[in-house]
């Protein structure tokens, strides 16, 4: 383990194995590399934007059909992965943390907590998917259709009266807006599931290069830059559990 | 000056440089030196142009006869997509940027190179892989959308390869935002000692504000056409009004990046053009940073004036009015750009050199441009003026009359730099008048065209349009001379050209301080900068032998 002050040295030095030709010290290189990674991360803002965007006015044009549709999704799941996926920011704010610190176990083992948790909020999504397709509600399919049904407590959700469920389930404008919904949907929690994917593949080599003591106190640029783009790619979640999950769940209230 | 001029100098050429301290074909394709990949991209990038070029030449002969005689009229809407898929996202975005840029940026900063050269590289490929996969769209038997994919006809009813084109034009777009976000890095990061935000050339001021765009606006053109591509393989209906879906709304988004994306098009341009006219002037740019804000001024405004292309589509008369306006605003950045061009050259000390005469052809057509620009601003006068040859005429005054002359007025000024040689300067003079003649023969008529109500993308018109048409061809075939001779003396000027020596416009700036062409790492040792831009001293003009 190397001591904290030999960072100072390798600052100034200017000789730290880690730093390449083009930079003038390990300084330079660190914001140089935090700042681009910021820079990133703006125009992932734009990226999602632009389906938030969509999904927001399609919600407010559509909004009945958009209530109906969001109940059809099992917010139970929902609500854990939200869990899983704040959970695992905390075990990536450690992980940087202990990267900053130079300790070397600590921070594989929280590499590896991020990971597995990780892990779980994609298994959940998966497991969210095939109940969609079971429900027959994966856009692109021929056999899409949506019928809105009661939830779980036996009331009728959204003030959905059976007669109406039936219009919806057979007139082709209202499949058609349901239609918007899911495949908004599956493109949105897709995109951000992507992401997780990107980031897994980053993690994983990433814990074997910590293992091997590649980070320590003077380097660990590396695993800031990915605790952001983890971070971001949950708070991207934080938004979209709400806006899909939780449209009009509380009928009675307003 | 010219007393100078005649004492000709004799410079040998730097024993390393960036060219020769490596050989082999691995050495280039893996190379992460910024001037290399610089030259990639040059390469590239004039290939795509002669392509697209190939396409225009094609669009118009056909029009030389009413009925339009050459190709079918499926095959003449697949010519005018390609010619504008192939101009806008595989030349015009990466022309000055990838080129000049890449090889500037870290030069006039006094760096090594740019903040990641490795995604710098990486950047290059993707475009690369963009950029094949666009040629594969052609070859497959093309697209008929229009570059700008309208929905539902591009999702639903065009019968063509529409999801090649969009998955070659998302991976250029992936290419222009690492190139951006490394140019942003590096104008933050990599600066040498001394170099002040104001003491930055105004190139690096216009790419940094290039950037900005690239980064903000790409992202959602991505997303955009990602979504055209999805509704078209699995029948969705975000877009497609049948299915409950908003095609106004594909339009809003699209214009959202490729109205911005239009100042992605000239902001660089602006950035040469400021450090050319003070080395012909012999002069600092009058009110730099007036200029250089306003660079920034029209990256932000060009956030906000996206509605003007949809003036028709279906729009609230406020929101028409209020896009309106504020692209009217754009136009005070853009006059303030030019006065300050004009201004400096007041009192200059004015040399007729190629890059100049790429100065005063970008001067006059950037002008008829812009105010052109207005009376489409003008929401009345556009209803009359929408999808006709006056828009066409329009931003190709802007983009072909702006851009691509500074470009090529950039590539002469720079050429000595990057190669450490002289391009021929008869040849290039001849070469400069051609395209200014040829631009304009081609392009003025369809002003007239347009006002007289010839509407755009059609392959076949009334007789009594004829004679502008062919006004229009003619002049099209003199610019393609005038594109022509470059690619042949330049290529002749690297064995043959006048051996350049470091500073042979005696121009200020860090790039000119260092060898032609550079070594590998640019600078000796790092340059501290001590001074303002644009500062020219006594030493400079005796070092300006070829002005």
């Amino acid at each position: 383990m190397i001591s904290p002050d030999s960072r100072e040295e390798a600052l100034h030095s200017g000789h730290h194995p880690d730093l390449q030709h083009h930079f003038d010290d390990m300084e330079q290189q660190k914001e140089a590399s935090s700042l681009g990674m910021w820079v990133f991360l703006a125009q992932e803002i734009m990226f999602f934007g632009g389906l938030f965007l969509l999904y927001l006015i399609y919600r407010m044009n559509y909004y009945p059909v958009f209530a109906m549709a969001s109940s059809s999704i099992d917010v139970k799941w929902g609500a854990l992965n939200t869990l899983v996926l704040i959970g695992s920011s905390v075990t990536m704010a450690m992980a940087v943390h202990s990267a900053q610190l130079g300790y070397r176990k600590p921070l594989v083992f929280f590499l590896i907590a991020t990971l597995i948790l990780g892990g779980v909020f994609l298994g959940i999504k998966a497991k969210e998917y095939h109940d969609k397709y079971k429900e027959n509600h994966v856009p692109g399919m021929a056999n899409f259709h949506f019928v809105p049904e009661p939830d779980k407590t036996g009331s009728i959700p959204n003030g959905v009266t059976p007669e109406f469920a039936e219009t919806v389930s057979h007139n082709p404008a209202y499949q058609h807006t349901a239609l918007i919904f899911f495949t908004l949907y599956f493109i949105m929690t897709g995109t951000h599931a992507l992401h997780m994917i990107v980031g897994i593949g980053i993690i994983i080599p990433m814990i074997v290069l910590a293992w091997k003591g590649r980070y320590d106190s003077s380097y660990y640029t590396p695993i800031e830059n990915f605790g952001l783009y983890w971070h971001f790619v949950d708070i991207v979640w934080i938004f979209l559990f709400p806006l899909i999950y939780l449209i009009n769940r509380t009928p009675h209230i307003g | 000056m010219a007393t100078v001029a005649q004492v000709e100098p004799q410079f040998t050429m730097p024993e390393e440089h960036y060219i020769n301290e490596d050989y082999g074909i691995r050495s280039w394709l893996l190379t992460k030196d910024h001037k290399r990949i610089a030259l990639l991209y040059l390469i590239s990038v004039t290939f795509f142009f002669a392509i697209g070029g190939l396409m225009a030449t094609m669009i118009r002969i056909h029009l030389l006869t009413p009925t339009g005689n050459l190709v079918s009229h499926d095959n003449y809407n697949k010519l005018f997509t390609l010619h504008g898929i192939m101009m806008v996202f595989f030349f015009l975005v990466p022309s000055i940027p990838a080129t000049l840029g890449n090889f500037l940026m870290p030069l006039m900063v006094g760096a090594k190179d740019l903040a990641f050269p490795k995604i710098n590289l990486l950047s290059w490929y993707i475009f690369m892989i963009g950029g094949s996969v666009a040629l594969y769209a052609i070859v497959a038997g093309g697209v008929d959308t229009g570059w700008t994919f309208y929905t539902p006809f591009s999702s639903v009813y065009s019968n063509t390869h529409v999801v090649t084109a969009i998955v070659g034009i998302f991976f250029a777009g992936f290419s222009s935002i690492l190139t951006g976000l490394n140019f942003i890095v590096t104008v933050h990061r990599m600066r040498a000692p001394g170099l002040t935000w104001f003491r930055l050339p105004l190139f690096v001021w216009s790419m940094y504000a290039t950037s900005i765009i690239m980064m903000l606006g790409t992202p959602v053109v991505a997303i955009t056409l990602s979504l055209v591509a999805l509704e078209r393989v699995f029948h969705l209906g975000i877009f497609n009004p049948a299915l409950g879906g908003d095609p106004v709304l594909f339009q809003h988004m699209f214009w959202f990046y490729s109205h911005p994306a239009v100042y992605i098009m000239i902001l660089p341009g602006m950035g040469v053009i400021s450090e050319l006219v003070s080395t012909f002037s012999r002069k600092a740019v009058f009110g730099y940073k007036f200029v250089a804000f306003s660079s920034l001024a029209i990256a932000i405004f060009g956030f906000l004036v996206w509605g003007h292309h949809l003036f028709t589509a279906g729009m609230s008369i406020y929101a028409a009015l209020l896009f309106s306006l504020i692209s009217f605003l754009v136009a005070i950045p853009s006059a303030i750009k030019t006065f300050a061009w004009t201004a400096t050259m007041y009192k200059g000390s004015i040399s007729f050199k190629t890059p100049m005469l790429y100065v005063f052809g970008f001067l006059g057509l950037f002008c008829i441009g812009g105010l052109t620009g207005l009376f489409l601003a003008a929401v009345g006068l556009d209803v009359h003026m929408q999808d006709t040859y006056f828009v066409v005429a329009h931003f190709h005054y802007i983009m072909v009359g702006g851009m691509v002359m500074a470009y090529l007025g950039g590539l002469h000024y720079w050429w000595p730099k990057m190669t450490g040689r002289m391009y021929p300067e008869a040849w290039a003079k001849l070469s400069a008048l051609i395209v200014f003649v040829g631009f304009n023969l081609t392009f003025f008529p369809q002003f007239i065209l347009g006002y007289m109500g010839m509407p755009r993308r059609y392959a076949a018109y009334p007789p009594e349009f004829q004679v502008l048409h062919v006004l229009s061809t003619a002049g099209a075939s003199i610019l393609a001379i005038g594109y022509l001779l470059p690619m042949i003396y330049f290529v002749w000027s690297l064995r043959y050209g006048q051996i350049a020596g470091p500073n042979p416009w005696g121009a200020t700036g860090l790039e000119w301080k260092t060898t032609s062409p550079p070594h590998k790492h640019n600078f000796e040792e790092t340059p501290i900068v001590t001074e303002d831009p644009y500062i020219y001293t006594p030493e400079l003009e005796r070092q300006a032998t070829f002005v």
